[in-house]
């Protein structure tokens, strides 16, 4: 910091649009400081599904290592936030940025979204549906074994995935986090029909991720065991972090 | 590079496993080419001038067929979210979707073709003729067709859009790749100038589906 800092080059032309045109929306882009964290921030949020309103004014700001957890009953807009990070769902108002990741790089191409749905080909062995992913979203081949190793599917690489049962679905698609490397874990009920190892192995890979600076946004309704997690609650009842942050 | 070749290679993968478009096509094909010269009764020289239109019928309506599950399969599973969240232009996986549509349905329809000309009593010329037409042709159905395929998901109206959506658009493809296969067989027009038209179609095809695909998936999909 201070006159030793390094200078970035300047983009010129195209930093300016990138700052004041915001061609991309609502998600914007900022440049990567060597000595900035990682930071996620959700300013003033509205969601509108089917016309009506989900929340509004949510804001909420995580930073790299930290967890933030998002309760709320059943219709509050869990999944909804955890899309709209994703780049899937535009948010009706307000934006959200992500300061100190790579540059040329949107919050979705950084992030990992682990849905309801386990995106997998009933027809692809589990090691070939791994091996789709991992290519396909940038990571590489030598991660595949170790990843399967770490969600306990090792012995199942070549059965069709069509033969799984849904907890193990359900390591299989975590293993696609851990086959890529992402920063930005998005997680939607994570623990669903995991059997209590693999829910313990879970927190044990969260708390592995949070602690090589990765952040998590995880919607769950149970406990996850994550000790050092802020929580965001949605729904009627707005949490005090929640309002400070949008104000 | 890496992320194209993955999605070609597990879309082809999926598409000639149990359960995967590929065969269903061919064999549709080879029933509706099958079934036509009983309809129309053992008269030689009519299945001879009928033929290529009934091969290019059959061509169509077997495209159709597993395009309606190109996107529809990845939405439903979540597939089509994970695809949006990789670092390639949405515009580049339609494409390579639809060319890995194509390799397994279009392709080896343009394979079974000499086979099934037999059966309509088509001469060697003419089979090469309906060959050729077929394999410049069946790309612009299949990438015509990612655009009602890519809307339908979209809209989440699966099966009835598609055909009601795609047949019409594809009404031209139809016209001049029958007009060129007959130009080789009985004249009068030379085979080149409804030829050029077909290949005019399918390139234009190619630019455009890719990005009203892209274009339908992105604005529908929230």
């Amino acid at each position: 910091m201070g006159i030793s800092k390094r200078v970035e080059p300047p983009i010129g032309a195209l930093k300016l649009w990138m700052d004041y045109a915001e061609p991309f929306g609502h998600i914007r882009y900022e440049k990567p400081g060597r000595d900035r964290l990682m930071e996620l921030i959700g300013r003033d949020l509205v969601c509108v599904r089917g016309g009506r309103e989900v929340f509004s004014g949510l804001g909420f700001r995580v930073c790299a290592g930290e967890a933030l957890v998002l309760n709320g009953p059943n219709g509050a807009g869990k999944t909804s936030l955890l899309r709209m990070i994703a780049g899937l769902l535009r948010p009706a108002a307000g934006r959200i940025e992500l300061a100190g990741g790579e540059a040329e790089l949107g919050v979705a191409e950084q992030a990992h979204y682990l849905g309801h749905q386990d995106a997998l080909k009933p027809s692809l062995t589990v090691r070939e549906n791994l091996q789709f992913w991992a290519r396909y979203l940038g990571g590489s081949d030598e991660a595949l074994a170790s990843a399967l190793t770490a969600v306990g599917l090792e012995e199942l690489a070549d059965l069709p995935a069509g033969y799984l049962s849904a907890g193990q679905r359900r390591r299989l698609s975590l293993a696609r986090l851990l086959a890529v490397p992402r920063r930005l874990w998005l997680l939607d009920e994570p623990t669903a029909a995991l059997d209590l190892a693999a829910q313990e192995r879970l927190t044990a890979l969260m708390r592995e991720h949070l602690g090589g600076r990765g952040i998590i946004i995880v919607a769950t309704h149970g406990p996850l065991g994550l000790d050092t997690a802020q929580n965001l609650r949605l729904g009627a009842v707005r949490g005090p972090d929640l309002a400070g942050a949008a104000q | 590079m890496t992320a194209l070749r993955a999605l070609l290679l597990r879309d082809m993968r999926i598409a000639v496993r149990i359960g995967g478009g590929a065969m269903m096509a061919v064999l549709f094909f080879l029933v509706v080419v099958v079934v036509t010269p009983f309809a129309l009764g053992p008269d030689m020289a009519l299945l001879q001038r009928v033929g290529p239109a009934i091969l290019w019928i059959g061509a169509l309506l077997a495209s159709l067929l597993a395009l309606d599950r190109l996107f529809a399969a990845d939405y439903e599973d979540g597939s089509l979210d994970l695809i949006l969240m990789g670092r390639l232009p949405l515009e580049f996986a339609a494409a390579t979707k639809a060319l890995a549509h194509w390799l397994t349905t279009g392709l080896p329809l343009v394979l079974v073709t000499p086979v099934l000309g037999l059966f309509l009593n088509l001469e060697p010329a003419a089979t090469g003729a309906v060959m050729l037409t077929l394999l410049v042709g069946t790309p612009a159905l299949t990438f015509i067709g990612l655009i009602g395929s890519s809307l339908a998901t979209a809209l989440r109206r699966g099966g009835l859009l598609l055909p009601v959506l795609v047949v019409p658009l594809t009404v031209p493809v139809l016209i001049f790749g029958v007009a060129a296969s007959n130009a080789a067989i009985v004249g009068p027009v030379p085979f080149g100038t409804p030829f050029t038209l077909l290949c005019a179609f399918t390139l234009m095809s190619l630019v455009v589906g890719p990005f009203a695909a892209a274009a339908a998936l992105r604005h529908g999909l929230e």
